[in-house]
C-alpha cells in the first residue's frame, strides 16, 4: 500500500523485511567474490585463512601468480579494452549518423528500416554469432575459390568479435542518441543559419554540443556492453581471448581467486564508470 | 540539413546518400545477410563433398533425436519459470522504490538496485559458484548452523539455475516496471481505498491493468534473455542440465556440423519471435514501443 494510506504493522515489518532480503540477494554474490580475493588460500572457498594481497601481488617463485603477474589475463583485459574501443567507436558513429536519418529525413522505407533497426535487440546473442560467422566464412571462402584472395579477417577473430558485438550494440546507441536528438529544438539551428552560419558551422557549434550527452552517455554503455558481452563474442573468438571469455575458461576448470582479483577490479572499474555518468548526467540537466 | 537554407537537389541527395550507407551496410552486412545465410545452411544437406541439395533433414533430426527436443522443451519452461519468477520478485521491489520509498530514499533504493549489474555476468556467476558449491559459502554455513551434517552440492540442480537467471534478469524488470508505476497516479489508489476496495481487489482492478504495458515489456525481454542465455546455465547447471545455447556451440564450434547448428538456430530464434509475438498480442502493444521503453 501507498506511503499516504495506513499501513498495518505487519505489512509495514514484512516490507522492511523484504527489502533487506532483496539487498542482501543482490549483494552477498559480489560480496563474497571481493572478500575471497584476499583469503589466504589456495581455492576460493571458506574458511578464512588470514588476509593476503598474494592473488594480486604474488609470483611464480612464490607459488601463486598474482592479477599483476598473470600474463595471459592482463593480456585479455588489454584485448578486451581494444574491442571496446573499436565497437564504442562504430557504434557512436553510426548511431549519430542514424539518429540524423530518422529524425530529420523522409524517404522512402523509413518505417520498415525504424523497425529493422530495433531487430537486432531481439536476435539472441549466439545466433548473431552464428549468423556472422557464417556468412564471413562463406564470403571468405568465395574469394578464395573464385579470386585466390586469402581474407584472414574474415575468420574466427578480433575483427569478428567487433562486428559482431556492433551489431546489436549499434542499436542501443541509435536510441539513445535519437531520444536526445527528438528534443533538441530546431529553432536554434534555424536562428542561427538566419544569422548567416554555414551547416557545417550549426552542426559544431549548436547541434553537437547539445548532443554531447547523450555521445558520451552512448559511448560509456557500448563501452560497457562490449566489454561484458560473452554470448557473441565466444562464437567468433579466434586465438586472442577477451577477458570474459578467457575467465569463463577459467572457471570451468577450477580456478584460484585470481579470478575473484580480476573480478574486484572489473567491480571497481564498472563503480568508477557509473559514478562518472551519474555526475556527468547531474550536470547536464 | 533542410528547409531554411533551401539547398540544391543533388546535395541534398548527397547527404541523405551518406546518412543511408552506414544503415544499410549495418542492416545488411550483419543482420539480413547473415540470417539467410543461415536459413540456406539450416535447409540443405551434404549429399558429397561441396555438393548439396535442399532437405528438411536438420529438422527432422531434431525431432525424431528426444534429447534435442527435450532440451528445447526444458530449456523453453525453464526461461518460462524464470521469468514469472524474476516478475514475482520484482513487482514488489518496483513497488517499494516508487510508492513506499520517498524522495532520496526511493532515488537511493533505484540506483542500488541497478549497481550489480554494472558488473559483468561472469562476475555474478563466479559469485553464486563460490556461494553455492559443495566446499562453498552457504553449504558452510548450514553446517555451522547444525542445519546439515555434511556439506551438500548446492549447484547443478535446475533450482540453481533458476536464482542464477532470475538474478541476472532482475535489472531488465525492475527498470520497466518502475517506469510503468511512475506514471500511476497515487489519487487513484487512495480513492479506491476510500471507497472500500482492499489491498487484492486495488492490485487487480488498478495498478496490474495500469502497468501492464511495463510487465509484459519486461517479461518479453527477460524471456528472450534467459532463452538466449548461455553463460549462467553452463556455470551453473550440471552436465544432465543442458541448455539449448549450449546445443547449438556444441553443432556449431565442437562438431563443426553448421547445418545442424544452423538449423537449432532458427528453431530457438523461432520460439523467440513467437514469444515476443505472443506477448505483444496479449498487451496490444506495438514493437516499436515496447522497445523505446526499455
Amino acid at each position: 500500500m501507498i506511503s499516504t494510506l495506513p499501513r498495518p504493522v505487519w505489512l509495514r515489518t514484512a516490507t522492511v523485511l523484504y527489502v533487506g532480503a532483496f539487498l542482501l540477494f543482490l549483494f552477498v554474490p559480489l560480496v563474497t567474490v571481493a572478500v575471497f580475493a584476499f583469503n589466504n588460500a589456495p581455492y576460493p572457498a571458506p574458511p578464512w585463512r588470514g588476509f593476503t594481497l598474494d592473488w594480486f601481488l604474488g609470483n611464480a617463485a612464490a607459488g601463486r601468480i598474482g592479477l599483476f603477474r598473470d600474463t595471459e589475463l592482463l593480456g585479455s583485459i588489454l584485448t578486451s579494452v581494444i574491442v571496446a574501443c573499436w565497437v564504442t567507436a562504430l557504434a557512436v558513429i553510426v548511431g549519430t549518423a542514424n539518429s540524423f536519418l530518422m529524425e530529420r529525413w523522409e524517404f522512402p522505407g523509413k518505417q520498415a528500416l525504424s523497425v529493422l533497426m530495433l531487430v537486432p535487440l531481439v536476435i539472441p546473442g549466439v545466433i548473431l554469432g552464428i549468423s556472422i560467422l557464417a556468412l564471413s566464412s562463406l564470403i571468405a571462402e568465395l574469394a578464395d575459390s573464385l579470386f585466390g584472395w586469402d581474407l584472414d579477417f574474415l575468420r574466427p577473430g578480433l575483427p569478428l568479435v567487433v562486428l559482431g558485438q556492433f551489431s546489436y550494440v549499434a542499436t542501443v546507441t541509435t536510441l539513445m542518441i535519437s531520444a536526445r536528438l527528438k528534443r533538441f529544438d530546431r529553432t536554434l539551428e534555424e536562428a542561427a543559419l538566419n544569422l548567416g552560419a554555414s551547416h557545417a558551422a550549426v552542426l559544431r557549434t549548436i547541434t553537437f554540443p547539445y548532443l554531447r550527452p547523450a555521445l558520451i552517455g552512448s559511448a560509456a554503455i557500448s563501452f560497457l556492453m562490449s566489454f561484458e558481452n560473452f554470448n557473441t563474442t565466444l562464437m567468433l573468438v579466434g586465438a586472442d581471448a577477451p577477458l570474459t571469455v578467457t575467465m569463463y575458461g577459467r572457471m570451468r576448470e577450477g580456478a584460484t581467486p585470481v579470478l575473484n582479483a580480476v573480478s574486484l577490479f572489473l567491480m571497481l572499474a564498472s563503480a568508477a564508470l557509473a559514478l562518472t555518468l551519474l555526475r556527468g548526467g547531474r550536470r547536464a540537466s | 540539413m533542410p528547409e531554411l537554407l533551401p539547398q540544391p537537389a543533388w546535395r541534398r541527395r548527397l547527404v541523405l546518400t551518406w546518412l543511408l550507407a552506414p544503415a544499410l551496410l549495418w542492416l545488411l552486412l550483419l543482420i539480413v545477410l547473415p540470417h539467410v545465410e543461415l536459413a540456406l545452411l539450416s535447409l540443405r544437406r551434404r549429399v558429397a563433398p561441396h555438393v548439396y541439395d535442399l532437405s528438411l533433414l536438420q529438422f527432422k533430426t531434431f525431432f525424431i533425436e528426444p534429447l534435442y527436443w527435450q532440451v528445447f522443451v526444458r530449456t523453453a519452461i525453464l526461461s518460462a519459470l524464470a521469468t514469472a519468477l524474476t516478475l514475482l520478485v520484482a513487482f514488489p521491489a518496483a513497488w517499494v522504490i516508487t510508492k513506499v520509498a520517498r524522495g532520496r530514499a526511493s532515488a537511493l533504493l533505484f540506483v542500488v538496485c541497478l549497481i550489480p549489474f554494472w558488473v559483468s555476468e561472469t562476475v555474478r556467476a563466479l559469485g553464486w559458484l563460490i556461494l553455492l558449491r559443495e566446499s562453498g559459502v552457504l553449504p558452510a554455513l548450514l553446517v555451522t548452523l547444525h542445519i546439515t551434517a555434511v556439506p551438500v552440492e548446492m549447484l547443478y540442480h535446475d533450482a540453481t539455475i533458476l536464482v542464477g537467471l532470475v538474478y541476472t534478469s532482475l535489472l531488465f524488470m525492475v527498470v520497466p516496471l518502475v517506469s510503468s508505476l511512475e506514471s500511476l497516479d497515487n489519487a487513484l489508489i487512495e480513492a479506491a481505498y476510500n471507497l472500500g476496495a482492499g489491498g487484492g481487489a486495488i492490485l487487480r482492478h488498478i495498478v496490474i491493468p495500469h502497468a501492464a504495458p511495463g510487465i509484459t515489456a519486461g517479461c518479453i525481454i527477460v524471456f528472450m534473455l534467459t532463452l538466449g542465455n548461455y553463460l549462467t546455465p553452463t556455470l551453473l547447471g550440471g552436465k544432465n542440465s543442458q541448455w539449448f545455447t549450449e546445443l547449438i556451440y556444441t553443432q556449431f564450434i565442437v562438431r563443426f556440423n553448421w547445418e545442424q547448428g544452423a538449423a537449432f538456430g532458427f528453431l530457438l530464434l523461432g520460439l523467440s519471435t513467437a514469444m515476443v509475438a505472443l506477448g505483444l498480442r496479449a498487451s496490444g502493444q506495438r514493437f516499436v514501443d515496447v522497445m523505446r521503453r526499455t
